[in-house]
Formats: structure tokens, C-alpha cells, sequence
């Protein structure tokens, strides 16, 4: 690196390297230089003309958001000019603002109230008539404003620059400027309200929250959205126990900036009315709301009645309840009921991954990897719809840092704006890949992004050709919802124990996977707990006894003789661990009176069943898994604060059975959830298909509507 | 055609064709020396045209006086991008209508001058873009670049040099603001007509992110009678560092308005009694806008100096596009101030904050001021929204708007102050909160 640059700011010495922008350099010594229109990572615009400054020696005030520091510059920040010239730019900004704070929903945590108070006059000498333009709706979820509009164009440079969708422009100009959809009157484009986050003032909107409440009535709590596997920081604004919003509010997880529409308006099922508040137990024939002491002793004495005359069990898990949920299932359904019949609906082939890496280190990328990452192979795998911030991500690096970014799909999906890529039927993604072979060698470094459809000897097969690249390479398995990996790694499976110990460490058999128990007509009882596997699949045993625990009376409750109202995922505390198997922590923002979160229904049940599990609070749980699952001994500082801490899995040889067949991707894209999703109203309500967004309209779609079967599975978190 | 008689004072070098039959046909042009520059040029190194034209003291006729040969010397080689000669016609600046007749009576010309500036870095094509509203100029463009490709100054292999260059017309679309040189490239490139951050500057990131030499129209078409006649030649036609001559576009309330090719250096009182014939009506003169709206108004006492970029700047305003607007003792200075802003409101393009907003206020407080409702504070408040712009926005429009209107209010205070006095009409009003802009 070239040697850097020695500079003056109010009179502090300072250095940094050539090429840093001086708002920047200003800002890492703590002296905070306004602007609206500077974005990090995003273009420069030079718009706004909040961050002037004087630089000695030029005779007008510079733009420190597109100077570069010089040798022996000397810059005031503070001088009476540059005071002048914020007070006199707020000034013109807020003539045609329409000052509307009292009932703006931005009022409380806005930039432009922020700079008025800091910068602004006290007095208007503004006594003309202002410019008005009546509010417009451009989605269901998005609002603008046009008159509250500052022009900074982050919204534009966020959707063109950061998500690589173009859906807003710039129209009109002069005063009457404003931001306008490219589709003309509404937006065709992720729905993810980036723009309304980015936005400094209250010119865009979010339709879910708006006018709804002032921000400081909320608490605002962060935690992970219960969605897809990507597991990004949301911040619940809840007042009452009930969520307002959703938003990315301090950038800090692992998400940075983004949040997908799933992240931001998709909350709004935990108010679902359809919302279980009460326990249902069977009573002729029918679904009864009955207490929570009925319901529990009802499910303990069958189960005891069964595991005294060794009565078959079966045990589905979810892919969306926390690690130490999932552990404790394990745990009950091996300790307590005595039976390996457990499973969960497996939406990636992890374990094979991870027996194919034996003996291999670091090999597994991180979420912030993706950011750095030189090279990045993405196979079968629409990520702009299945694992939108891995998405942003790639493209963030590409563009910011030049990574070089390779796609190998069965359609057209977004990287091919800028990445190389190529179609490929499943099944012949290893043509392509031989062909770059050549180019991929010569590659630093390179991260596989794999989907659903590379599993069991695929993936030893994608393993032996990053291995032949003669490079550090290292794998991402695609799963699908929030805790997808956790439930794979803490043992929801038949023939593993949590961190993929074998069973017969444990002294126990194989028991059978979730179809078996599923096509088994001699099962005693099936306990479902946050999924939905009659969508796919119907019960064969007829006598079986059907608990359920779940948010909503699913396809799969409807059958069951004990329904247990479940907790969401924003309804409790516990850890959970995302696609790339960063661990991260649930924090309980909001209730459902009536509702339990899965943990404590364990508890409860396993007290009632007079079974001694130990204290079942997530704290002591996750104590647990530290030390007993492999990987898991993570740093609590880092989760603690509020951080992602990477899992180390085994290092070994993973016994197993593999069951490619058993590895079902459930089909989301960016606008579903599974059954979750089902049930909430803003992801039904907004107008884009599936893949329209990119797709050549004029050419048939590559997969038919209808041809594709989307399986549905529930969570709840 | 011309639109005005000739004058004997001028000096006739780029306009000298302009009363020909047929001015803009080709023949007329080879058979007046036309194309000759060009085959003298096609024998020199690109060294040797930048330092003739330096030689020239040619400035650029566009507003901003920048000298043309250092200009072209900015402009990286060998950097394996194809490089661009554009054409600036978007001619816009109220009170300048030059453009116009160099491009509708001797369009050869300015091809032969972009040929010239084609051939010194070894481009292969060029634009003229044109301002929309010029429609019936773009035929005669078109027409003429048909006529040169026919002949074989455009093309391939022109004159057996073995080099290539394409001309093309563009059309703008009315925007004042796409008369800023990166403005103009972004409009050209089929963008957004906004100005973009420099630097880097166009000569080095010009059009399509290539190296492009970009000179405004009466510039391009005065580079072919520099190589006829040379550099030295071309200077000594002008004052120091003010080569040449250049058409002045008089308006306003003089006997005979119209454009005159006058030597740099011409004193604008000679310009006004002896070229224009004197004040119309026999009225006093009160004032002149000297180059175009955006320069800062003359009193009738400050008008007696040369007609030159550095006689004009050290008078504190500018000979910018040539444009000289004359106006009489009868002439309202408030009305004047309020056109002005009202025509830069318009234009804005609404990038930046002070101009934006700056332009409108300012419209708005000057019809008020003009319709009876002005105020004490608002002469002090208006010269200061005008320095809160200046030097404080995105390009050089919002300094276009705020340079006049701080010259209308410290030179001519009086007449502001004296439309309060007058005022018949009682205390305006409370305005309504908002309108439609």
C-alpha cells in the first residue's frame, strides 16, 4: 500500500490512506461531518451539499464527500463559513418540506429533524407557497411521499447498486423532481424496502407501519427473522406486546443494511387472527379448547401409557424452533420415550458435506465470508429468490471489491447481469464446471454455494472438484428456513446424536426417517412439533396418537388428537444457526397470550410425564450443547453482544445412511415461507410472481407454473 | 441567411460565408477555402496542432473562456479506449443565438473544425448534439455530414490519410442544463440530463468513459481559418490571451440588434453606438448584461471597456456566451431580475439542494416583490439566498442564477428600494400553503 496521507482536520494531525474521501478520514477521528446524499459503499452523488467544508488555500467551500485527503491539507469543519453553509442548505431544504413532523412516521428518528436541530435556523424566513404533490402508492408496501423527498437518491443507488433490481428513477426536474418507479406508477421489484430504511426523511414509507404509532412508544428489540436459513438481524419495534414493525434499525447482524420483504413486513403472522391461543384435545370427534394442565396430562399419561408397553413412536421436528429446543426434543424422544424415530423435513444434505470435508480445516464459509470472499460458485440455486442476503452479498462484493462471481442454474436468475454464468438441467451442472475447471483454478480462493439438488454422492463428487482446483476453496449447503442447519446439527435425525455423533455412541439403533414413520402403519404415536408434513404425505397408521405443537391449526393439526399452541420465533430467546452455520441469538420481543414457546411445553410435559431432563430454560440448555455438542463451544461474548459466531462441526467421519431422497428443498422464493408464510397477509398482498422479475416475458418460462411441487412446511420458531 | 445587415466594423473570418448564395452547401464552402485546413493538418503531428492552436490564443466560446489548445492537450493517448470529438450546439444561454447561424450557414465549417480536433487524437467519431429546438438545424446538419461523406471528408480513408472518422447529429430535448459539458454527455449517452462529478473531467472521462474533446460550436468553427492562416496570424486578430474574433449576439434596446463577428477586445460602448447604432428611441443606456443571463449585470457607467474574457472578468462578470442584452433608462430592473430567475427555476435540474430550492425561492420571493407584495427584508434576503448558492452547488447552473441576481440587488438597490416606496397595494395577503410548483 502506497504510504499515506498527512492531513489536518480542526487541528488535529491526522493520516490515511491516499484516495480516502475526507468525510470518511473525518469521521474515523471522531469528527462527524453532516451529509444526506453520502451513502457508504454506494455512489457518490455530491447532492445534498450538507458536508461543505474549507479547505485552506481554495477559495470555495469543497464537498468532503467526494474529496480525496491530500498531503498537507488543512480543513475546517466547524468554521463559521461552513456553519453558514449548513444553516443556509437546511434552510432551502426545508422550503418545500412540508413539516408535517407531528404526524410523520419518520418524526423521532429523522436525519433531516436530526440536522435542523443541530444546524438549523430558528426563525423561517421561508413566507412563500410551498410545492405539493399528493402521496402515491407504489406497492403494498411501499409509500411515497414526493414533497417530504430531499433528492438525496439513496433509494435509486440502494435498489439499482445494491440489489441490482433498477426499480426507481429519477423523474421531472428542478423543484418538481421527484423519485419515480421505473414501471411508471408502481413498483415491480423485491418489495424488501430498502428504500424506506435508507430513507433519511419520511418521504418513503412502509405500508405495514405506517401512521400506526411514534417510534418512541416502541421497544425495539433485535433478533433473527424466523424466515429464510440466512438469518438476518430484524428489529422489532413492539408496543404492547404486539410487533408494529419490522426493521433493520442499527445494521448490526450479520445482514448489514439488507433485509428482504420476509425480514421486514412478514411478521405480521404472529398476529395472525387464526393464531392458536388455547390448547385442543380430541373429544368426540372433534377439537375442543381445553387448559393447559388437561391438554399436557392428557399427552403425558398416552405417552407413558405407550413407553410402558413399548408403544412405537415417531418424532417430526421443526426447521424453524431454536438449537435448544431442537436439543431437548432429541434428547426427550431418546431419553424419555426411548425411540430414534426422529426426524425433520431436510432441505439440505449437510451431513454429507460434512463427511465429505473429514480431515479437511476451514473449509466451511462464514456469512461475512461471502463479503470478502475473491470467488464465489453458485450452483442450483435462484439466490435473489431462496437466499436473498447471500445475494446482496455476492453482488456487494463483486462490486465493491471486484470478486468474481460464477453461476451454474437451470434458469435465468439475477446474477447474470454480472456474473459468469451458465444453464445447466439438474444432473449436468458438472458439464459446465469441467469446462472451468481452467478458469476457476486460477482463481485465489473460491466459495461453492450449493442448492438442494446436489446431495449424496453429487456433493463427494463437488467436494473431489474443489479439491482437484488446487485452491482454498470452501462450501456453503443451501438450506432453507431459519434453523435448518441447527436442526441437522443437533441431531434431529434418525441414525446421528447432536453434532453428528453416531447413534450407537448413545447405544441405540437407527430409528426411521420421516417418511418411514410417516408410511409406518404401526405407529403407536407421532409427535409433530412446528411442522406440516401431511401436505406431502399422509399417516398410515390409523391408531396412531397425534400431538401437534404448532402456531396455526395446519393441515397436519387438523388430524391431531392434542394440539399444543406453540410460540414463534419472536416469542422467545434461544440461539439458532443460519445457512452458513453462524450461531445467533432469539431475542422474546413480543406474546401471544395462551401460546408457549416449544422449550417450556418440553418442560412441562417432561414433568408431567414424571421424566427428569434437567432445567429446561434456554440459557441452561445452551450451557448443555456447548459442551456437548461438537462445534458449538462457542465464544458467549460474541452472541451475547449481539454477534454471529461460526460453528466448527466434526471433523470426521460422519456413519450415517445418506438418503439423497430424503433432501427435499421446499421451493420458497422471495415472496414465500412455506406454511408460515400462509398466514401472512403483506406476503400475499404484493403483486410479483415468483421469478417474473427477471424472467424475458416474451420467452416461456423454464419452469412451468404448477410443474413444480411446493412443499409447505410449517414452523413456527 | 443572416437575420441582421452586416456591419462595417466587423471582421468577417468565421461568418465570412454567411452572405454566400447558398451558404451551406458544400460547393459553396470548397470553393471559399473550405477543406483546406484540414489537408494542411493531416501532414502535422497532434503536438504541433495543440501548440498552433495555443499559438491562436483561441478560448472556448462556450461561457467559461478555457483555452482551447491546453484543453485539447489534456487529453490522455494510447489508452485503448476510442476517444470522441463532441460538438456543444445546445445552445441555450438567453440572449446567445450564434450557434445557430454558424450551423445554418456554414455547417462545413464546424465539420472541418471537428475533423481537425478528430484527427489530433486519432478519434473515429463524433457528435454534434444540438438543441431540440434547433429541429429545422439538424436537417441542415444532417445534410451537410451527407455532403462531406459523399466528398470524402467523412468516412473512411479520409483523404487518403487512411483514418476514419463518422460525424452524427443528437438532438437534446430542451434542458438547459445539458449545456454543462458532462450534463450534455450524460443526455448524450441516453441518460438523465444531469451534471456529473469532475473531476474527472471529460477530456479524460468524457463520453462513454472514453477521452473526449468537447468544445462548444463557434469554437469547433473557428479552428479551420486558425490552420489556414495560422496561429499567430489568428492572435493578433484579438487582444493578449484573447485570440480571434468572435460573434457577439446583441439584444435588447439598440437601434440594429443582431449578431456581429467582432475582434476580442472590441469596447462594448462601440459595440452599442457604432454596431448596433445607438440606443433605440434615442433613450439612455442604463445597463448591460454582457454574456448572456448568467453574467452579472453592467451599469450604464461600468460599459465602457473591451469586449474580452479578462477586460470583463476584472469588471467582475463575464463575456460568457456572447451574449449582450442592452438595456435602456426605461428598463425595469425588478422585472429583469425576476425573467432571469424565473427562466433558471425552470431550468434547474433539481440535482442539488441549493439550487433546486435556491431558484424557486428565489422566483417566487421576486413575484411577489414584483407584484406589489415585496417586503424591506426581502432586498437583503434575496442577496442572500444568492450567496448561499454561490460557489455552493453541483455545477455552474445555480452559480448561472445566483451571480445576476446578486449584481441586480448591489448594483441597482435603488430600484428595489423604490418599488417598496411605490407600493400602492396594501400588505399582501397570507399565501396559500402549497401549490402545484
Amino acid at each position: 500500500m502506497a504510504d499515506p496521507v498527512k492531513f489536518t482536520i480542526d487541528g488535529q494531525e491526522l493520516q490515511a490512506a491516499p484516495g480516502t474521501l475526507l468525510i470518511n478520514a473525518a469521521k474515523k477521528a471522531g469528527i462527524s461531518i453532516p451529509s444526506f446524499c453520502y451513502y457508504d459503499d454506494l455512489s457518490l452523488q455530491a447532492a445534498c451539499r450538507m458536508c461543505l467544508v474549507e479547505v485552506e488555500k481554495t477559495p470555495k467551500l469543497q464537498v468532503a464527500c467526494t474529496l480525496p485527503v491530500a498531503e498537507g491539507m488543512v480543513v475546517h469543519t466547524d468554521s463559521p463559513q461552513v456553519r453558514q453553509a449548513r444553516k443556509g442548505m437546511v434552510e432551502f431544504l426545508l422550503t418545500n418540506h412540508p413539516l408535517d413532523c407531528p404526524v410523520c412516521d419518520k418524526g423521532g428518528e429523522c436525519e433531516l429533524q436530526d440536522m435542523v436541530f443541530r444546524y438549523g435556523a430558528g426563525e423561517s424566513r421561508f413566507r412563500e407557497t410551498k410545492v405539493h404533490v399528493d402521496e402515491k402508492q407504489w406497492s403494498p408496501v411501499v409509500f411515497y411521499d414526493a414533497p417530504r423527498c430531499i433528492l438525496c437518491y439513496r433509494c435509486v443507488r440502494i435498489c439499482g447498486e445494491g440489489l441490482g433490481v433498477s426499480a426507481l428513477g429519477v423523474g421531472n426536474r428542478g423543484v418538481v423532481s421527484e423519485i419515480i418507479p421505473n414501471a411508471g406508477d408502481h413498483l415491480e421489484c423485491d418489495e424488501c424496502g430498502l428504500c424506506i430504511d435508507i430513507c433519511p426523511v419520511g418521504a418513503l414509507t412502509s405500508g405495514t407501519y405506517r401512521y400506526k404509532t411514534r417510534p418512541w412508544e416502541m421497544e425495539h428489540i433485535g433478533t433473527i427473522c424466523t424466515h429464510c436459513s440466512n438469518g438476518c438481524k430484524t428489529t422489532l419495534g413492539v408496543r404492547n406486546g404486539d410487533i408494529i414493525r419490522a426493521n433493520n434499525r442499527d445494521h448490526s447482524g450479520v445482514n448489514g443494511e439488507f433485509l428482504c420483504i420476509k425480514g421486514r413486513y412478514a411478521f405480521d403472522f404472529n398476529e395472525h387472527p387464526e393464531r392458536l391461543t388455547a390448547p385442543l384435545v380430541r373429544t368426540n370427534g372433534e377439537l375442543k379448547p381445553v387448559s393447559w394442565a388437561i391438554a399436557l396430562a392428557t399427552v403425558a399419561k398416552k405417552f407413558n401409557e405407550l413407553r410402558a408397553r413399548n408403544g412405537k413412536f415417531g418424532v417430526i421436528g421443526s426447521n424453524h424452533t431454536t438449537n435448544e429446543e431442537n436439543y431437548v426434543l432429541q434428547k426427550f424422544a431418546r431419553q424419555v420415550l426411548g425411540t430414534s424415530n426422529i426426524d425433520h423435513h431436510r432441505t439440505g444434505d449437510v451431513a454429507t458435506l460434512l463427511d465429505a470435508l473429514q480431515g479437511r480445516a476451514n473449509v466451511l464459509a462464514t456469512t461475512g465470508g461471502l463479503l470478502k470472499t475473491k470467488a464465489a460458485l453458485v450452483i442450483d440455486s435462484d439466490l435473489a429468490q431462496e437466499q436473498p442476503l447471500l445475494a446482496f452479498q455476492l453482488r456487494a462484493n463483486a462490486r465493491l471489491n471486484k470478486s468474481h462471481v460464477y453461476a451454474i442454474t437451470p434458469g435465468p436468475v439475477r446474477e447474470d447481469n454480472y456474473a459468469k454464468t451458465a444453464r445447466a438441467e439438474l444432473g449436468k451442472e458438472f458439464d459446465v464446471l469441467d469446462g472451468w475447471r481452467e478458469q476457476l483454478a486460477k482463481e485465489p480462493e473460491l466459495v461453492i454455494l450449493f442448492g438442494a439438488a446436489i446431495k449424496g454422492e453429487a456433493i463427494r463428487r463437488l467436494v473431489a472438484f474443489g479439491d482437484s482446483l488446487g485452491i482454498p476453496v470452501k462450501y456453503v449447503c443451501l438450506v432453507d428456513y431459519s434453523n435448518s442447519r441447527g436442526a441437522s446439527d443437533m441431531g434431529l435425525l434418525p441414525d446421528l446424536l447432536p453434532g453428528y455423533q453416531p447413534i450407537s455412541n448413545a447405544a441405540l439403533e437407527p430409528g426411521l426417517n420421516a417418511d418411514q414413520i410417516l408410511a409406518d402403519p404401526n405407529l403407536d404415536a407421532l409427535w409433530v412439533i412446528g411442522a406440516n408434513p401431511f401436505v406431502r404425505q399422509n399417516l398410515a397408521s390409523r391408531r396412531a396418537f397425534l400431538v401437534v405443537q404448532d402456531l396455526f391449526l395446519t393441515e397436519t393439526a387438523r388430524h391431531a388428537d392434542v394440539v399444543l399452541p406453540a410460540a414463534s420465533a419472536y416469542e422467545k430467546n434461544g440461539t439458532v444457526t443460519n445457512v452458513c452455520g453462524d450461531v445467533q441469538r432469539l431475542s422474546r420481543g413480543a406474546k401471544t397470550m395462551g401460546a408457549k414457546p416449544d422449550l417450556e411445553i418440553f418442560a412441562l410435559l417432561a414433568r408431567e410425564m414424571r421424566a427428569d431432563l434437567g432445567v429446561l430454560t434456554p440459557e441452561a440448555v445452551f450451557s448443555e450443547i456447548r459442551s456437548a455438542v461438537h462445534g458449538y463451544d462457542l465464544p458467549l461474548l460474541v452472541l451475547e453482544t449481539g454477534g454471529a459466531a461460526p460453528t466448527a462441526p466434526v471433523n470426521g467421519r460422519v456413519l450415517f445412511q445418506a438418503k439423497p431422497e430424503l433432501i427435499r428443498s421446499a421451493g420458497n422464493t422471495l415472496f414465500t415461507s412455506g406454511t408460515l408464510g400462509r398466514y401472512s397477509q403483506m406476503l400475499n398482498s404484493v403483486m410479483e410472481a415468483p421469478g417474473a422479475l427477471y424472467q424475458d416475458p416474451h420467452k416461456e418460462p423454464v419452469v412451468q407454473p404448477g410443474s413444480v411441487q411446493v412443499e409447505t412446511i410449517v414452523s413456527h420458531g | 441567411m443572416r437575420y441582421n445587415d452586416p456591419s462595417p466594423l466587423e471582421v468577417r473570418v468565421i461568418s465570412q460565408r454567411f452572405d454566400l448564395p447558398d451558404p451551406a452547401s458544400i460547393d459553396t464552402y470548397l470553393a471559399n477555402e473550405g477543406y483546406v485546413a484540414i489537408r494542411k493538418v493531416l501532414g502535422m503531428t497532434p503536438e504541433a496542432i495543440i501548440e498552433e492552436l495555443k499559438t491562436s490564443s483561441l478560448r472556448g466560446r462556450g461561457g467559461a473562456g478555457f483555452p482551447t489548445g491546453m484543453k485539447w492537450s489534456f487529453v490522455p493517448r494510447n489508452t485503448g479506449k476510442p476517444t470522441y470529438i463532441i460538438c456543444n450546439s445546445d445552445e441555450s444561454e438567453p440572449g446567445t443565438c450564434k450557434d445557430r447561424l454558424l450551423m445554418e450557414n456554414d455547417p462545413h465549417q464546424l465539420i472541418e473544425g471537428m475533423l481537425i480536433a478528430g484527427w489530433t487524437i486519432k478519434s473515429n467519431k463524433g457528435y454534434i448534439f444540438i438543441r431540440g429546438e434547433y429541429r429545422y438545424l439538424i436537417d441542415i446538419v444532417d445534410r451537410a455530414i451527407a455532403e462531406a461523406y459523399e466528398r470524402g471528408y467523412l468516412g473512411k480513408n479520409i483523404l487518403g490519410s487512411g483514418w476514419d472518422f463518422d460525424v452524427y447529429t443528437h438532438t437534446g430535448a430542451g434542458a438547459y442544463e445539458c449545456g454543462e459539458e458532462s450534463a450534455l454527455l450524460e443526455s448524450l449517452e441516453g441518460k438523465r440530463g444531469v451534471p456529473r462529478l469532475k473531476p474527472p473531467f471529460p477530456a479524460v472521462v468524457g463520453a462513454f468513459q472514453s477521452p473526449t474533446i468537447l468544445n462548444n460550436c463557434e469554437t469547433f468553427s473557428s479552428v479551420p481559418v486558425i490552420f489556414r492562416n495560422g496561429g499567430a496570424w489568428y492572435a493578433e486578430l484579438g487582444t493578449p490571451k484573447n485570440g480571434g474574433t468572435r460573434l457577439v449576439c446583441v439584444s435588447g434596446h439598440v437601434n440594429k440588434p443582431g449578431v456581429y463577428e467582432l475582434p476580442m477586445g472590441f469596447p462594448i460602448m462601440r459595440i452599442i453606438h457604432e454596431v448596433c447604432g445607438g440606443m433605440r428611441n434615442g433613450k439612455k443606456l442604463k445597463a448591460v448584461i454582457p454574456g448572456g443571463s448568467s453574467s452579472p449585470v453592467l451599469r450604464a457607467d461600468e460599459c465602457d471597456i473591451p469586449y474580452d474574457f479578462d477586460s470583463l472578468a476584472k469588471a467582475k462578470t463575464m463575456a460568457g456566451s456572447g451574449g449582450i442584452v442592452v438595456l435602456d433608462e426605461d428598463t425595469d430592473i425588478v422585472a429583469v431580475a425576476l425573467r432571469t430567475m424565473k427562466f433558471y427555476a425552470h431550468e434547474s435540474c433539481g440535482w442539488c439542494i441549493p439550487c433546486r430550492e435556491g431558484t424557486t425561492w428565489l422566483k417566487k420571493i421576486l413575484t411577489r416583490f414584483h407584484e406589489g407584495g415585496g417586503l424591506p427584508s426581502d432586498i437583503d434576503l434575496i442577496g442572500e439566498l444568492a450567496g448561499n448558492m454561490l460557489g455552493r452547488t453541483f455545477c455552474a447552473l445555480g452559480d448561472a442564477a445566483a451571480m445576476p441576481t446578486g449584481g441586480f440587488i448591489t448594483k441597482f438597490r435603488g430600484e428595489f428600494e423604490e418599488y417598496l416606496n411605490r407600493q400602492s397595494a396594501p400588505e399582501p395577503a397570507a399565501p396559500e400553503l402549497v401549490s402545484i410548483a
